[in-house]
């Protein structure tokens, strides 16, 4: 009860118990906990920026492909950033969206495997287990209205079962055999969705690489934020794989014959 | 009464390098009605006495439901068991929430041994007074751990708590053998043998002062139908059929009665009731 | 200065923290059964997200809660609904009544009054007097029991054709008859499946795939007319009386 009628009907000041209420390790910390709150900057928009990450189920696993570009806005600033990033012994991550918010999200996932590493008790944690933990994470942000500026591909196999799921800033979560995101949900995914829906227990690992690298194809020719650099991350029960950059052969002399584009004059 | 110097603190070992509180938390263990815990390759099954107060008075609840893969039985202080199962279930629905995984037994056992290590060690504390049987399965199969609160916590085949659970041991020790490959009825039937050992004379087990806990698949003698192979907790009418099994004391190739002088087990720490020493 | 340009003080685009993910559910409560169902599609604007993402799921044997709206904020309110019950079964070592449920859905959406679960919860089941029931709700928890409801990007298709053919809405009943109270499963079940391909049809962001919860109260006289149909499945997990079944439909991909 307070005694002071001046204070009925006003919001309460938890930072002061005056009647000592509550026990002390357990009093609210409702006030403002320090002169700077209005000075903290949560993140509103991307900065430094990597564009689409491709997946698909294939007959052994999950294949995964990103370019090794992180843009400025339309700057072309970082040519040989890795989006891949590999958790435990079964999963691969692929990132696009804010490179700084990723390079965070990959320091929670290391911590997170050196626990899961230091209990030495069999127990490891799967591609739907991490899948599970970055949804958490980042819905957890958002809510906070402090997002990790993400669209993120989880993919990997553990127990003889294919996982591919994908997870953004709003924890939105969703899994299908085939996954893009960014631009590439617009471009690829349909041409993804054509190539292995119906065939995600046929396709070798040939013919996986061959989707893949045809689709990253595409991908530059009309993103305009992509680059023909690119990785590609392949998950099987055996392990891990990603490869080093490849470079794509893509042939620009159809523009010749485009007025604006090509060397014509008028 | 006077006791000992050195019991007053946990904190504070004796010179022979004992903490007594802790000694005596043991010993609360001991005060608590037994429970018997026994593991195949499938199962994993816990059995359990309960007390009455009295006729007119119900019977004191001996296990409880942590997860769908996770369950214990208790001796000792109910309340603390409440406490720590409660904590238990945080740790199981933190784990489904986080990671969308069953929390793996062994984590949740060291979780509360840990709790437990930190009342031997603190100022201030005191130590729990009971002592859980904690069976699961996860994806390494069935387990079963003993909890107690000195903060140990070790895996067996079969292990018994509580008052006179020497004699359960005893029976166990001498039938452990054939537990790994054993159906889930000749596993109850062992713990139920092994739970009758810690009867006072002119007791018996019954409908409704045993409890038996199981996970693993169901039983032709279980009635509800069983849902994977989650935890359930079987009492009065349902472990009927189970009882029916049982041979008959004198007929069965049991251990002589329970003898007072039975040996240590050696899986145990060396303990009888008659433990703490006193005058140094 | 050009007139085309503000002259108004920089706007930064703040985060918005909410989506739409497309989709619709519905629910029809009979006299001794109750009717559960969503479509599968998720999608975002144009974009197809998935085929299967699922929208209806079983809490207990006697409760099935479908939630449309924004995905992450329904999967995550799916998540917290199922603790609070875990948490009952803990304390009571029984399943919670649907009309508990209900409240405690209403408590925990107004909980977040002032920053709302984006979603529209239907809860259909079995009432512990043995009767169908249906509760709906709005994001923030203004909820009321009904014999059925449609929610979701299709509700304004649907829904009307709900209000005539269950309430018999703008039907006149032959002379000396009077329209039935509750209906059938044989009658609720095709009414279902039609709304769903019909909105199909009519409404890009529903399609794909069907389920359809059945739950039955103890002895429901519809379980015969239910075991003959294609494709049914059992999910019962209790020995209480009321069973809960699944049917799954393809719906078109287009």
């Amino acid at each position: 009860m307070d005694h002071f009628p001046t204070n009925w009907g006003r919001p309460r000041n938890d930072a002061f118990d005056a009647y000592g209420t509550y026990p002390i390790h357990q009093r609210p910390q409702n006030g403002p906990k320090d002169a700077f709150v209005d000075g903290v900057q949560r993140t509103q928009q991307p900065i430094v920026t990597g564009t689409s990450v491709l997946a698909i189920k294939f007959k052994d696993g999950i294949m995964m492909a990103a370019d090794t570009l992180a843009s400025y806005g339309s700057l072309a600033r970082f040519k040989d950033v890795q989006r891949l990033f590999p958790v435990g012994d079964n999963t691969v991550i692929g990132a696009g969206g804010d490179m700084s918010d990723f390079q965070y999200i990959q320091t929670l996932l290391d911590g997170l495997t050196i626990d899961e590493f230091t209990a030495q008790d069999g127990h490891t944690l799967g591609p739907a287990e991490i899948h599970e933990y970055l949804a958490q994470v980042m819905y957890a942000r958002r809510s906070k209205m402090n997002p990790l500026w993400n669209a993120l591909l989880v993919g990997g196999v553990k127990d003889g079962k294919k996982f591919l799921a994908f997870v953004d800033l709003l924890g939105t979560t969703y899994s299908a055999s085939t996954l893009a995101t960014g631009y590439g949900a617009h471009i690829a995914q349909p041409l993804l969705r054509k190539a292995v829906e119906g065939y995600e227990n046929v396709l070798t690992e040939e013919q996986a690489l061959k989707i893949i690298e045809t689709n990253m194809k595409v991908l530059f020719y009309r993103d305009a934020r992509s680059l023909n650099k690119y990785q590609v991350a392949i998950i099987t029960e055996q392990g891990v794989r990603i490869s080093e950059s490849k470079t794509l052969d893509t042939h620009w002399s159809f523009a010749e014959g485009i007025r604006g584009y090509g060397a014509q004059t008028q | 009464m006077f006791r000992n110097t050195y019991d007053s603190d946990n904190t504070v070992f004796s010179p022979q390098g004992r903490l007594h509180q802790v000694e005596y938390a043991l010993e609360a263990v001991k005060q608590g009605s037994a429970a018997v815990g026994l593991r195949s390759k499938t199962h994993a099954v816990l059995l359990a006495l309960k007390r009455s107060t009295g006729e007119l008075a119900s019977y004191q609840q001996k296990m409880f439901r942590i997860d769908d893969h996770v369950g214990i039985a208790i001796a000792g202080l109910t309340s603390d068991a409440r406490v720590l199962s409660n904590f238990m279930r945080q740790q199981a629905m933190s784990s489904k929430m986080l990671f969308n995984r069953p929390v793996p037994v062994n984590r949740l056992v060291s979780a509360i041994a840990d709790k437990a290590q930190v009342n031997t060690q603190e100022y201030g504390r005191r130590p729990y007074g009971v002592g859980f049987l904690v069976i699961g399965q996860d994806k390494s199969g069935p387990h079963l751990y003993e909890f107690s609160p000195s903060g140990n916590s070790y895996e067996y085949y079969a292990m018994s708590i509580g008052a006179r659970s020497q004699s359960a041991k005893t029976y166990l020790e001498k039938h452990y053998k054939s537990f790994e490959d054993a159906s889930l009825e000749d596993l109850v039937r062992h713990g139920l043998h092994a739970l009758r050992e810690t009867l006072q004379q002119d007791k018996e087990l019954n409908e409704n002062n045993t409890s038996i806990g199981i996970v693993g698949p169901a039983s032709h003698f279980e009635k509800k139908p069983v849902t994977g192979e989650s935890f359930r907790i079987l009492e009065n009418g349902s472990v009927r059929p189970f009882l029916d099994t049982m041979v008959a004391k004198e007929a069965a190739d049991a251990p002589a009665a329970p003898a007072p002088a039975a040996p240590a087990a050696p899986a145990a720490p060396a303990s009888g009731d008659e433990d703490v020493q006193m005058a140094e | 200065m050009p007139a085309m340009v503000s002259t108004s003080q920089p706007v930064q685009q703040s985060f918005n923290p909410y989506t739409e993910n497309g989709g619709t559910i519905l629910a029809i409560a009979g006299a001794d059964f109750s009717v559960i169902a969503g479509d599968t599609r998720q999608s975002e604007g144009y974009s197809i997200q998935t085929r299967y993402a699922p929208k209806v799921f079983r809490l207990t044997d006697k409760a099935v809660l479908a939630v449309n709206g924004f995905a992450a904020d329904g999967n995550m309110f799916v998540k917290k609904v199922r603790q609070r019950l875990e948490w009952y079964r803990h304390a009571h070592a029984k399943d919670m009544p649907i009309r508990a449920i209900a409240r405690l859905i209403q408590t925990m959406l107004y909980a977040r009054r002032f920053f709302p679960f984006y979603v529209y919860n239907i809860l259909g089941g079995i009432e512990e007097d043995g009767t169908g029931a249906v509760y709906s709700f709005d994001p923030v928890g203004s909820y009321e029991r009904e014999a059925c409801r449609a929610a979701g990007a299709a509700q304004s298709l649907v829904q009307p054709f709900l209000d005539n053919q269950i309430y018999f809405k703008n039907q006149t009943p032959a002379p000396g008859t009077a329209f039935p109270k509750h209906l059938p499963l044989s009658t609720v079940l095709p009414l279902v499946i039609d709304s769903f391909t019909s909105a199909t049809e009519r409404h890009i962001e529903v399609g794909d795939g069907l389920e359809i919860y059945i739950v039955l109260s103890k002895g429901s006289t519809a379980l015969q007319g239910l075991q003959t149909v294609r494709g049914v499945q059992e999910l019962t997990a209790t020995n209480d009386g009321e069973r809960v079944f699944v049917i799954r439909r393809e719906l078109k991909k287009d």
